[in-house]
């Protein structure tokens, strides 16, 4: 069971880390200033998720790594987020678009974690669930302003949401790993959360007068190491100086 | 010379100066409160072997001031004698903004931070709070957006005295 606990913590932590990664490359770039400090301080609540998630892995875990080897040694292969977070950023269209269709997700997911059998999830969820409350709303209401604006914002939000709906079908994708713990009351059954994903996107996309896209085929293959293209890029970038000055600190 | 007078003072006393020392500490970001008024501050224990346990929990998973609570504590405590301090962080229960003293409120109010509005809970996807201006007292204020200079604050500004202001956000 503690092999399932560790590698179930590393899928959440790999999606909260890769995000977060995601959006930090805002940095310095956005519009203007207020949306830069937001998807920063987004950025940061998802690595402070992320280093609870990768800390309570490596003690589950046991093997005496910590949070820094799990995030920066570990090979592309080796990381199994949600390929939907490892979209690059796109315009701020696309961005908002992926931080809907996740946060849409993670609310109710952190929300059903908050019951979870496991202690520390349960106490990481609750936290979680306040923050992510934040992150749906913002996304949303900038899904709106942008869908519901100019003819070019609302081609740009379609298109964004267009392109990240191939990547949605994993949300809800759970194997024996995810199954098992399930059973045990520990981790939660995605399927139980569609109809509420469901009914946020369906009244955020209405609100900004935009289509949700047919339902065709789905990309999957992250919670197996297997990745599209970006995230060899994004993890080049993103644990470089562990790469090139190992076990350096400041 | 710390030493002489913590080792010579009863355990209840030590109890209370470690205590004191402790919630001493104020935030980096809002220096008008300490960690007690946030509520950051969850416990404070003397060990029988002298050292001191310091329990905190985050207002935020991700917040950068917890190194520099903790950097604090430790100094605050070693100007007060205690050499060996274990700080220990939780998570459970979580920290809301519910547990901001009244005391808490005026402090930031006074400092031009809007304080939490209402009782942490379940808000609806697209509710605004209505906050009153902490320059003027108007409610006549509009948000400009939900993430502030940290990440326990949004951005408003008044918009009849037009000062630009910072929300603690109900959580």
């Amino acid at each position: 069971m503690s092999d399932a606990l560790f590698k179930y913590l590393v899928r959440l932590a790999d999606d909260t880390v890769i995000l977060s990664h995601r959006l930090g490359e805002w940095c310095g770039h956005a519009s203007h200033i207020e949306e830069d400090v937001a998807m920063t301080n987004i950025s940061l609540d998802l690595i402070g998720q992320a280093r609870n998630l990768y800390s309570y892995a490596a003690e589950v875990e046991g093997k005496g790594r910590d949070e820094d080897q799990l995030a920066y040694l570990r090979n592309e292969r080796e990381f199994t987020n949600l390929i939907l977070v490892e979209q690059p950023n796109g315009d701020f269209g696309k961005t908002m678009a992926r931080q809907l269709l996740y946060s849409a997700f993670m609310l109710p997911f952190w929300e059903a974690m908050m019951a979870s059998k496991d202690k520390q999830l349960a106490a990481i969820a609750a936290k979680a669930e306040k923050e992510v409350t934040y992150h749906l709303r913002h996304a949303a209401e900038w899904t709106i302003r942008l869908g519901d604006g100019t003819p070019e914002s609302h081609r740009r939000m379609q298109e964004g949401i267009d392109e990240l709906w191939m990547y949605t079908g994993e949300l809800f994708v759970k194997d024996e790993v995810e199954e098992r713990l399930i059973e045990a009351g520990i981790a939660i059954d995605p399927e139980s959360l569609r109809g509420a994903w469901e009914r946020t996107i369906e009244e955020v996309l209405t609100r900004a007068t935009l289509k949700r896209p047919e339902d065709g085929w789905m990309h999957v293959g992250g919670r197996n190491g297997v990745h599209t293209e970006h995230l060899g890029h994004a993890l080049s970038d993103f644990q470089y100086l562990q790469r090139a000055y190992p076990d350096c600190t400041w | 010379m710390h030493e002489e007078r913590t080792s010579s003072t009863a355990p209840s006393n030590r109890q209370a100066l470690a205590w004191a020392a402790v919630s001493e500490v104020v935030d980096p970001e809002i220096p008008v409160l300490t960690i007690a008024d946030l509520g950051v501050l969850r416990d404070v224990q003397v060990e029988q072997d002298g050292s001191v346990l310091v329990t905190i929990t985050p207002t935020y998973t991700g917040c950068p001031a917890m190194n520099m609570f903790e950097m604090d504590i430790q100094l605050s405590l070693a100007k007060a004698g205690f050499d060996k301090t274990k700080i220990e962080t939780v998570l459970h229960p979580a920290w809301t903004t519910d547990w901001l003293t009244q005391e808490a409120h005026d402090k930031l109010e006074k400092f031009g931070i809007a304080p939490p509005k209402g009782k942490a809970g379940r808000r609806a996807l697209f509710g605004e709070e209505s906050v009153n201006c902490p320059k003027c007292g108007s409610s006549h204020t509009e948000r400009i957006s939900e993430f502030g200079s940290t990440a326990c604050k949004a951005l408003y500004r008044c918009k009849d005295c037009a000062e630009p202001f910072d929300y603690f956000k109900c959580i």
